[in-house]
């Protein structure tokens, strides 16, 4: 597969949406659904994802779709699995008219959604062996509500709930490591990628498709609003977040983690935060010692 | 009866241009520099690059938001931000 | 007729949920509604169903799964209490937006806190205005009856239905339950209606979008339309269900009422008690009367008024807390009368708050109390004064 034969493929989702300029998940929405082979629905959380791309009486979406509430796209995903397994079972069922197969459950939510308020529902989702793929579109705070941080929002980002002044410094916090959260739950396919890295997205998607069970791949999203940079820079933000290995690409299959797409030379990781307004209070003097512990912890996770 | 709770025209958001989102600067394609990578075509968010059958043949400029993005990451600076009236 | 099985309110449930043979059942256990899971659970087990039974981590996310599920063509059903009805509640509501006829066996329990794991309808009044169909049931038969009735209902409207009964009054009680044969509830209630189906791929549908304001209120009209349809729907199904069961089930049941100077209005298995009363006072000459309620969602406001008539004194029994308001039965009861020209001498009580037992020696003596004040009504009148 390469970049011209995938743009044949179907994105399912319709042009029009009401995201932002620059936004990622258009890109990373596109580039994993190009990736199906067979009928599919889509689960959503409530957030940037659903308010673009439902706007009474329009939708983008070119396949089923169904939100629910910001919490439970787990819960969700698991009765329109439990719906769907019935139907197979039931002979004479109406409701499958393209095909008595089995369908696809894909599952959209940010990071709130996940990391927060969702993972109870999603990790009970997990622990079940519901076979659905569930795709985090991380843009690491709770952006469709005006920027408030989350428990993705990194160390030292500014957000509207971890401001900077006399007694703030952006957010005080390390980012809860979801990775390790979904390996705990040993399932049989974990990634993470990047909307810089187009194929690396796509792969990972096509192979999390064919395999039965529940599959968890987390992808950046970096926000112009939020991350305060000008949106063409958008890709361009993903590709520093993967060089400086703050966000490494790898994929483990049954626990076994490998990189995908390896970072030899790490760029050092100030390329990628200089960029960032919300990041601007740390290239001050007293602030330093913040940028110190990203690395840190950067290098403790590769 | 179900009214608001469902909307059953996939695809309908094609209603919205978002074209008229932009702000006074637009992509402009050079075909001449273009070698149709599809670079442009994947990275962009509106699905605003038109590209069929490995070839790309233009913007559909009813979408284009003007974010930069596929001007920025072009491998052979094929696109540049110009006015846009 | 039928035959008839010695169940417990709970065992009634979880029958004829077998019976309905749902597509997908979450389950999620609380005080005192886990044995209606349990006894289902172990149907599934036996192969008894073909349902496919989630256990979920939380009634929020139970909820939350049989509406993926109704909204995916199947019919889901699940069984919930207190804390975890109180944990549900924007799911209700997204369920009745969503006009999914999801049925749900709720066995009543006081809310926290402090913890009590006995019956009141803190619980279930609590969310009397999330947009379910509320079916008051006072014993196991009851309960048998009205969870068959109660899918009916909820594909007759396409809105949800909840079936409650006290908790270990009625859920943990054993009485025979005449029950009908398993082919006779299939056909009766048929295969699944639902107003649309997530699973459509030729013409791929958006469920529950972002709409703006006069799309919203377009949406609660219907919706509010379709609850009060269930008041006449009820009349119709409950008269299809008594051909099979010889058993009619009334929106009110009135004992006595027609010539009452007294009546209380209640619901539930307390309805027992003040029956009995009813008859033992009624034997002594005295003039009193019952309004057991059964629909109490859509309230049947007519119905209600109706069966109050010319009656001057009239209680109403609430079985919940009310914290600086009128407590629901009552405040309903009220408004329903008002603006027909009834205007009885109204009076409200609390009782069985926590799983408090109320004995008749108490109805007795609020019957007595009433009847005080209809004489002391009829008095006044006479004296022009």
């Amino acid at each position: 597969m390469d970049l011209k034969k995938l743009a044949e493929n179907n994105s399912y989702l319709a042009k029009g949406h009401r995201t932002c300029q620059g936004c990622a998940i258009p890109i990373i929405v596109r580039t994993a659904l190009r990736a199906l082979d067979s009928p599919a629905v889509i689960v959503c959380a409530t957030g940037c994802l659903q308010v673009t791309t439902t706007p009474y009486p329009q939708t983008s979406w070119e396949l089923p779709y169904m939100h629910s509430a910001l919490e439970n796209v787990g819960a969700t995903a698991a009765g329109i699995e439990g719906a769907n397994i019935f139907q197979q079972n039931k002979s004479g069922n109406i409701a499958l008219k393209k095909s008595q197969k089995e369908i696809k459950i894909i599952a959209f939510g940010g990071d709130g959604a996940t990391y927060d308020i969702g993972l109870q529902s999603l990790s009970a989702a997990f622990e079940r062996g519901q076979n659905f793929l569930y795709l985090c579109y991380d843009n690491q705070a709770y952006m469709n509500t005006g920027v408030q941080r989350s428990s993705a929002t990194p160390l030292g980002a500014w957000t509207t709930t971890s401001e900077r002044g006399v007694n703030g410094k952006g957010k005080k916090e390390i980012r809860k490591s979801m990775t390790e959260i979904a390996l705990a739950h040993k399932l049989p396919y974990i990634a993470q990628a990047s909307p810089s890295h187009i194929l690396d997205l796509y792969e990972k998607v096509k192979k999390a498709l064919g395999i039965k069970g529940p599959k968890f791949i987390n992808v950046l999203s970096p926000c112009p609003l939020g991350w305060k940079y000008s949106p063409e820079l958008t890709v361009k933000l993903a590709n520093l977040a993967v060089n400086t290995r703050f966000w490494p690409l790898f994929e483990a299959e049954n626990g076994r983690v490998k990189i995908t797409v390896p970072v030899e030379n790490p760029l050092p990781l100030i390329e990628f935060l200089k960029p960032q307004g919300r990041f601007a209070h740390l290239f001050k003097d007293k602030n330093s010692e913040i940028i110190k512990s990203l690395e840190i912890g950067i290098e403790q996770d590769w | 009866m179900i009214n608001g709770i469902i909307i059953n025209n996939p695809g309908s958001t094609r209603e919205e241009k978002t074209g008229k989102w932009r702000t006074g600067l637009k992509p402009e394609w050079s075909s001449d520099k273009c070698r149709h990578c599809a670079v442009c075509f994947h990275f962009c968010p509106e699905n605003a690059i038109i590209f069929s059958r490995e070839k790309m043949t233009g913007l559909d400029y009813d979408y284009c938001k003007g974010c930069g993005i596929c001007v920025f990451e072009c491998p052979f600076r094929a696109l540049k931000m110009v006015r846009d009236n | 007729m039928n035959k008839i099985r010695a169940l417990t309110g709970g065992q009634a449930s979880a029958f004829a949920m077998r019976q309905i043979n749902p597509g997908v059942v979450p389950v999620y256990p609380i005080t005192p509604q886990t044995p209606i899971v349990e006894f289902f659970a172990k149907y599934a087990a036996a192969g008894d169903v073909d349902s496919e039974v989630i256990t979920v981590e939380s009634e929020h996310s139970a909820l939350s799964c049989a509406i993926g599920a109704a909204a995916a063509g199947v019919r889901a059903m699940t069984a919930t209490s207190s804390q975890g009805l109180a944990l549900m509640f924007e799911m209700l509501y997204i369920a009745s937006g969503l006009r999914l006829p999801i049925v749900m066996s709720v066995a009543n329990r006081s809310l926290s806190a402090p913890i009590n794991i006995h019956c009141d309808h803190s619980d279930s009044l609590g969310v009397r205005s999330a947009g379910w169909v509320q079916i008051y049931c006072e014993n196991p038969q009851e309960v048998y009856d009205s969870t068959l009735l109660a899918v009916r209902l909820a594909e007759g409207a396409q809105t949800p239905v909840m079936v409650l009964q006290d908790g270990f009054i009625t859920s943990h009680c054993v009485e025979g339950v005449k029950i009908l044969e398993d082919e006779i509830v299939t056909e009766y209630i048929g295969k699944y209606r639902s107003a649309y189906n997530l699973l459509n791929h030729e013409k791929p549908l958006t469920v529950n979008p972002t709409v703006p304001d006069s799309i919203y209120a377009e949406a609660k009209a219907e919706q509010e339309k379709a609850i009060k349809s269930v008041g006449d729907l009820f009349i119709a199904e409950s008269q299809s269900l008594a051909e099979l069961t010889g058993r009619p089930l009334k929106i009110c049941e009135a004992y006595g009422t027609d010539d009452a100077e007294a009546i209380l209005v209640v619901q539930s298995s307390m309805a027992g008690t003040v029956r009995s009363v009813v008859e033992d006072l009624r034997k002594k000459g005295l003039p009193v009367g019952l309004i057991k309620n059964r629909l109490y969602r859509p309230f049947p406001d007519k119905e209600i008024s109706r069966l109050i008539g010319g009656c001057p004194v009239v209680g109403v029994i609430d079985r919940t807390a009310a914290f600086g308001e009128y407590p629901p039965l009552y405040s309903d009861v009220l408004a329903s009368i008002y603006d027909k020209d009834i205007h009885p001498y109204m009076e409200s009580y609390q009782l069985g708050l926590g799983g408090t037992d109320v004995r008749a020696e108490e109805i007795e003596a609020i019957f007595m109390n009433l009847l005080d004040e209809a004489k002391g009504l009829k008095a006044s009148k006479n004296h022009g004064s």
